[in-house]
This record gives structure tokens, sequence and C-alpha cells, in this order.
């Protein structure tokens, strides 16, 4: 038997509300299945589960706030209990299926491995699927930024570092790139920042990790925490897992889903909880450079300002480039301006191989 | 060649797909779009996908500056074949 609790999802969060279930006593759940919605400050966050089993017990009611920790439900896991008859169906279709009182025992899935998709729960039943909306406190969003950025600046010695990048060659084969895709798969620069990012972050380990109990400690993988602005005012920085194994249109799909669901309100638990490094572009905005405030307890935020043409010098010639402020807002108490450098000296280097991204 | 008026509710709708708090009606069709209703890159490259997708055409990157304001964005897209 396990435990499921209620998790941190940043920094300052203390305590969330269990908005809705998304899982009933009996049902099988695989590591990584959204098994419930919970109400923070940041927002509506899907939860999910890192253990497979079954779930015994829910132990925390609809509409009920707990603190961080507490336990939400119990789970037989594979030691506790037989495995039971597995119903192979997507989180979205076991909630679909709940909503619309669907068994899913008599749906026949067409999904991979004969796995029963959303589309399959919608022809079994009578019912129209129900109409969702993200719902965002603005006013409690504003106050999680404060209570985060108010921390690190008072926990934080930050320094900053800021390089210029000539920019073509990303540019040009980013231009090469999308006259070849089709709207729906073009890729945004954004994308080709991000994955840049990640592979320097793999070089220089101190900007990429955590600083926790007094001791700094390092991811070996790069969760790229993405600031994005919501529509309606505010900010929130989910991660996009994994960006040093993506490719860049790998990362663009990644961002334009992270995008949409945030401003939509629906993020993921792991995504509000594990960045190791964020990115902040402010490009669109005309920005020339960003000097950040790092999230705590991440040590390192990288921003990216607006590409302008500029006059540059390279092999004795003086021509007109497009180029890019980077700029590195770094934990002193992990690393140093030498370190730092070699970080944007790095993210400079990948970017004039764009081919290799 | 494609009806004016329904090029300019269609690239409208794309907009407020992807940005809902726009009143279509209160957008000047003459201030250029992205600075008047702050859309980022992202957002614009959803818009291109909805127009894209309602109007059948296919915006190449480099003509996106020809859609900068909602006037041009109309006379772009009722001549592009």
């Amino acid at each position: 038997m396990s435990e499921f609790r209620m998790p941190s999802l940043g920094a300052d969060m203390e305590a969330g509300t269990l908005v809705e279930w998304r899982v009933a006593p009996g049902d099988a759940v695989e590591r990584g299945d959204v098994v419930a919605l919970v109400e923070t400050d940041k927002g509506l966050i899907e939860i999910e589960i890192w253990e497979g089993g079954v779930v015994d017990r829910l132990l925390v009611a609809k509409g009920t706030k707990v603190p961080v920790g507490t336990v939400l439900a119990t789970l037989k896991t594979a030691e506790t209990t037989p495995a039971p008859p597995v119903v192979r169906a997507s989180p979205g279709a076991k909630q679909l299926a709940r909503e619309l009182d669907v068994d899913l025992a008599s749906v026949r899935g067409t999904g991979p491995h004969d796995s029963i998709t959303r589309a399959d729960v919608e022809r079994a039943s009578s019912k129209p699927p129900p109409a969702r909306e993200g719902q965002l406190d603005l006013a409690a969003i504003r106050r999680a930024i404060a209570a985060a950025m108010a921390r690190s600046k008072r926990e934080i010695p930050h320094y900053y570092l800021a390089t210029e990048i000539d920019v073509s060659r990303a540019l040009a084969w980013l231009e090469a790139e999308n006259a070849r895709r089709d709207p729906t798969e073009r890729v945004l620069f954004a994308a080709v920042l991000l994955v840049a990012v990640a592979r320097a972050a793999r070089e220089v380990p101190e900007v990429n990790g955590f600083f926790v109990d007094g001791a700094f400690r390092p991811s070996s993988d790069v969760h790229a925490g993405v600031a994005i602005s919501l529509r309606q005012g505010g900010l929130v920085s989910p991660a996009i897992h994994d960006v040093h194994r993506k490719s860049v249109a790998e990362t663009q799909a990644a961002l334009r889903d992270l995008v949409a669901r945030a401003r939509a309100g629906r993020l993921r638990s792991s995504e509000m909880s594990d960045a190791t490094i964020t990115v902040t572009n402010l490009g669109d905005q005309g920005v020339a450079s960003v000097f950040g405030v790092i999230y705590p307890p991440q040590v390192a935020l990288v921003g990216f300002g607006k590409v302008v043409d500029k006059p540059w010098a390279e092999g004795g010639m003086i021509g007109v480039r497009p180029i890019l402020t980077a700029t590195l807002a770094a934990d002193h108490r992990v690393s140093d301006g030498h370190r730092g450098g070699l970080f944007l000296a790095a993210v400079a280097r990948i970017l004039q191989k764009p081919e290799e991204l | 060649m494609r009806d004016p008026n329904d090029v300019r509710r269609a690239v409208l709708a794309a907009i407020t797909s992807v940005a809902p708090e726009v009143d279509p009606n209160a957008v000047d069709a003459k201030r250029p779009l992205r600075e008047q209703l702050d859309l980022d890159s992202m957002d614009f490259l959803n818009v291109i996908v909805a127009i894209h997708r309602d109007l059948g055409v296919d915006v190449p990157e480099r003509d996106y500056a020809k859609l900068a304001t909602l006037d041009s964005a109309v006379a772009y897209l009722v001549a592009k074949p």
C-alpha cells in the first residue's frame, strides 16, 4: 500500500484545494496518469501520480483545502495486490467515461494496443461531451509571483551577464525550414533558443538544478521553465521536460501545447514543480535585454531580447547582422561569472550551427 | 478572388479564437494588430494557422509582414490565389 499526497507545485505553495478526482476506488492507474485536479494560487493544475497500482481509498473530498503533504488517497501497489484486470484507456478517456457514465469494459478501443481513447468513449455515449472552461484567479497568481520573487531577491545573491549573439545563421536556417513546413508545423525562434539553452546547460551544469537545504543539487535532465504571460495578465513558468533530448520541432510542439494549456488554466503538476532552469523571451515586446529574477529553488534564468539589425565585425569586415542579446541571471552561491560566461558562450556557439539542433 | 467582407470576418474570427478577450468591433483596421492586441509570436502563428484552416490560404513566413494590420491582411488574403 502506498500513499498519494498533495504535492508541492512551487516554492511558495503551502496548500491546495482538491477540485475534482479523476479516478475512483478500484481504478487501475499508471505512472504519469492525471488523477486529480487541484486549485492553487497559480490556477487549476492537473495532478499526476508517480506510481502505478489500483486506487484503494480517496481520503479528501472535493472542495477541501489541505496542506502540502496531506495524504489524498491510498494506492494498492503491485506488492500489495494481485494485478486486476486492466482496462487500457488514456487518462482523458477514463475521465470522460466517468463524466458520461460510460462503462469502459463495454467500450472497444481503437488506440495503440487497442487502448480506449476519448473518441471511443464519445462514440459509446449518448450524451454530448461536456464543455470545460479554465479558471484563473489573477489576484492569486500575482500574489504567488510576489511571494516567489520576494523570496528570490531575499535569499539568492544574483549576478548578471549579457552577451550579443549574431543569429543570422540561425534565422536563415529557420526561414528555410519553415518555408517547407505547413503552418501548423512551423517553428518559432523561441523553440530554437530553448534547445540551445538546454544543450548549453548540459555543458555548464552549475546553471541547471536546485539550491535546497544549503546545497546545490544539479540536474542531469534539462526541464526548461518557460515564462508565459497570460492574456488576462499575470505570468506562469511551467516546464517543458527533457529539452536536451528534444529536436527543435519537438520543442516547438511542446511549447505550443504548453502555452495553450497555460492560458486555459490546464497545467500539470509535474510541469509546475520541476523546471530546472527558466527561459524568458521578451523580444516580442521590443525589449533589448532581460535581467530576470531567478525562480527559487532554481539557480539561473536565461533572458532573450529582441533581434535587431546592428553593425557587426567579423573577419576584419563590418556588415549588418541580426543581433540578439542573451542574458544570464545566476545564483552566486552555485556559480560565478566565469562559469556563467562559459554558459552564454556555449549558447552563442550552438546557435552558429542550427542544423545540428 | 475572395469576398473582402468574408475575409475580414474570417481574420477577425481567427484573432478572437486566439485572443478571446478582443472585441472585433473595436479593432482599428489601420493599426498594427500585434501591437494593438498584444499578440506574441505564438499568438500570431496561431492566427496564421486559423486562417489556413478557415480560408485555405497558406501564408508563407516571408509574407507575415503583409498581415500587419487588418486592412493589409484583408487586401493580401483577398488577392492571394
